[in-house]
């Protein structure tokens, strides 16, 4: 019973800096700026206000860059699936001639992060009048190094499906593309799971890529809208800056909690654990 | 059945005239493969193998953005970086980062994973609050850091509630650092709890039964039955928190830009630095491919150590 005890104290204490910061962070955002350094701080807002929220949208066109971040990420995880399921099955259950070489071609993408490339990329993209759209946004995570490990996990998830579940389908008149979208995609549930969320994530968070390839505030993406917010001198506007990360991280954060047994347990079960 | 039919059709000359038909299973299975491949194939060629192969390119050459000249300079980049006073530091920095965020990444993780592995009510709660700084947008999470270790921001200010006066965390050279592998690990230990608690739980009860009975202390069977058993797991997280820690751009751009002086920066923060601030791209190129291979011979060095400690291989 003590020691039960004890271990609800040390995980209570363990949550704090998991915890406080994203409390602290949508708190501040309501907060007056008088009362943000105030001392002794407080856990709630005096006044609560709006005012950080309005301007967030005045200063930056917020609703546009929102959506920008919003749409990239939806295409490049939609992308994804398509080309890591296909290739994840094609790896897993296909012998074609030459697999073994493909197949270490597409995995040195998990050596090479896209810091590494990160400049010819750019000249790339400028050489075809790319640079400031959201293609290399959306082609380099849909189709380059990080779509390697998604198709990694497809791979490791297929290989586990029993043989028996296709030959059943041949008897039945399929071929490999039906084999593939009416038998084995199906059942594939947890790793596209797996793959969707963590794609998601990925392209949601990216901040090298934009702001290299992005100029124009039109086009911007939240992560890097969000570092826009300063005052005259440079020096950040906290409760504007704090309101528009508690609008790009709430969503995320309420879509989690209502599935977090999906969301954890898919990550968990899937080729990941190796 | 199907293999004496195969053997009936190839060795009957009486089948002669009628020719087997050219796409058979095989050949259709390599043109399937290789249509499903393609997409991703392609993506690595255009954006990994073309791209790294220009970085070498780049790299034997002095770029001039402004003046648009392109010439060969033949190891005049990586002369420069031997030259370079300030890449010591960088790398110092880069190894710090990695080295400290690894080692506390996976402690707090492995620890946070064992307490929830008990049979506590509740731990469902906590592993969703653990987990949620992984969904929280980086930048954002970051600034919210950023503003709780200002001067006069929270952390302080709850120190100082306390009667501690604390330093300026991101403007000194002793806390900077370590402010930057904090803000870090709290972003992404949940991650790699959720991985260690899966691994845990694949760790069959009678194992831990017959220790008992044999003696073994609480620390004799975590060392020697849950840590081999989980160690494929340790491996992995290993490997995907190394290369990550080696591409942490944003929490530094956001939070110290580098500094003070050079403390906080990391090689990637440096080539971008040179690349796209100063459009030293030739230099950035030579830089860029001193962390390809720093990559490079980690992953390699961890795979080949895997034989040493890591208990059977999945």
């Amino acid at each position: 019973m003590r020691l039960k005890l004890l271990m609800y104290g040390v995980l209570l204490v363990c949550c704090v800096p998991f915890v406080f910061p994203i409390w602290w962070m949508a708190t501040t955002s309501l907060k007056p700026v008088a009362e943000i350094f105030a001392f002794p701080p407080s856990l709630l807002p005096g006044s609560p206000t709006l005012d950080a929220y309005r301007q967030v949208f005045e200063l930056q066109p917020f609703g546009r860059q929102y959506l920008n971040s919003l749409y990239i990420a939806l295409v490049v995880t939609i992308g994804t699936l398509a080309v890591s399921a296909l290739a994840g099955y094609a790896f897993a259950r296909v012998k074609f001639r030459g697999a073994g070489v493909v197949f270490v071609v597409v995995l040195s993408g998990l050596l090479v992060p896209n810091e590494v490339t990160i400049i010819p990329l750019y000249r790339m993209f400028d050489a075809f009048g790319l640079v400031d759209t959201h293609w290399p946004l959306i082609l380099i995570p849909m189709l380059g190094a990080p779509s390697v490990l998604a198709t990694f996990i497809m791979r490791q998830f297929f290989i586990t499906l029993p043989t028996e579940l296709e030959e059943a389908g041949r008897v039945d008149g399929l071929g490999r593309f039906g084999l593939f979208w009416r038998v084995c995609l199906p059942l594939a549930r947890p790793a596209i799971g797996a793959v969707s969320i963590f794609t998601f994530l990925h392209s949601w968070n990216l901040y090298l890529e934009p702001i290299v390839f992005l100029s124009s505030k039109q086009k911007f993406t939240v992560p890097q809208a969000l570092t826009q917010y300063v005052d005259a001198y440079g020096g950040p506007m906290w409760n504007t800056q704090l309101a528009a990360a508690t609008l790009s991280a709430l969503p995320v954060l309420i879509i989690f909690i209502l599935a977090q047994r999906q969301f954890v347990e898919g990550l968990a079960q899937t080729g990941l654990k190796g | 059945m199907t293999l004496l039919l195969k053997e009936l059709s190839a060795g009957a000359p009486a089948n002669a005239d009628k020719a087997p038909p050219y796409w058979t299973m095989r050949r259709r299975d390599t043109l399937a493969g290789w249509l499903m491949v393609l997409p991703q194939l392609a993506g690595i060629v255009a954006f990994v193998i073309v791209p790294l192969g220009l970085v070498v390119w780049y790299s034997v050459h002095e770029w001039n953005v402004l003046g648009g000249t392109f010439e060969f300079v033949g190891g005049d980049n990586y002369a420069a970086l031997a030259d370079d006073q300030r890449l010591g530091p960088v790398l110092r920095a880069t190894g710090l980062f990695s080295f400290g965020l690894v080692v506390l990444n996976l402690s707090l993780a492995l620890f946070l994973a064992v307490l929830l592995n008990q049979k506590l009510r509740g731990t469902v709660v906590f592993r969703t609050l653990f987990f949620s700084p992984v969904v929280v947008t980086l930048v954002a999470w970051t600034i919210v850091w950023g503003f709780l270790l200002q001067d006069n921001g929270g952390v302080n200010g709850f120190l100082n509630v306390l009667g501690i006066d604390g330093p300026n965390w991101l403007r000194s050279g002793g806390t900077a650092m370590a402010s930057v592998i904090v803000v870090q690990l709290f972003k992404n230990a949940g991650l790699n709890m959720v991985l260690f608690l899966a691994a845990l739980q694949g760790v069959p009860a009678e194992l831990y039964e017959a220790a008992r009975i044999d003696g073994a202390s609480a620390w004799a069977r975590f060392r020697r039955v849950t840590v081999p058993l989980i160690s494929p797991t340790i491996l992995l997280t290993m490997i995907l928190t190394i290369v990550g820690s080696l591409q942490v751009f944003a929490q530094i751009a956001v939070l110290t830009q580098g500094g003070p002086e050079t403390s906080t920066t990391v090689l990637v923060y440096y080539l971008y630095q040179q690349a796209f601030q100063f459009h030293h791209f030739g230099y950035g190129s030579a830089l860029s491919l001193l962390l390809f291979f720093i990559v490079l011979v980690l992953t390699v060095v961890q795979w080949r150590m895997r034989r040493r400690w890591v208990f059977h291989e999945a």
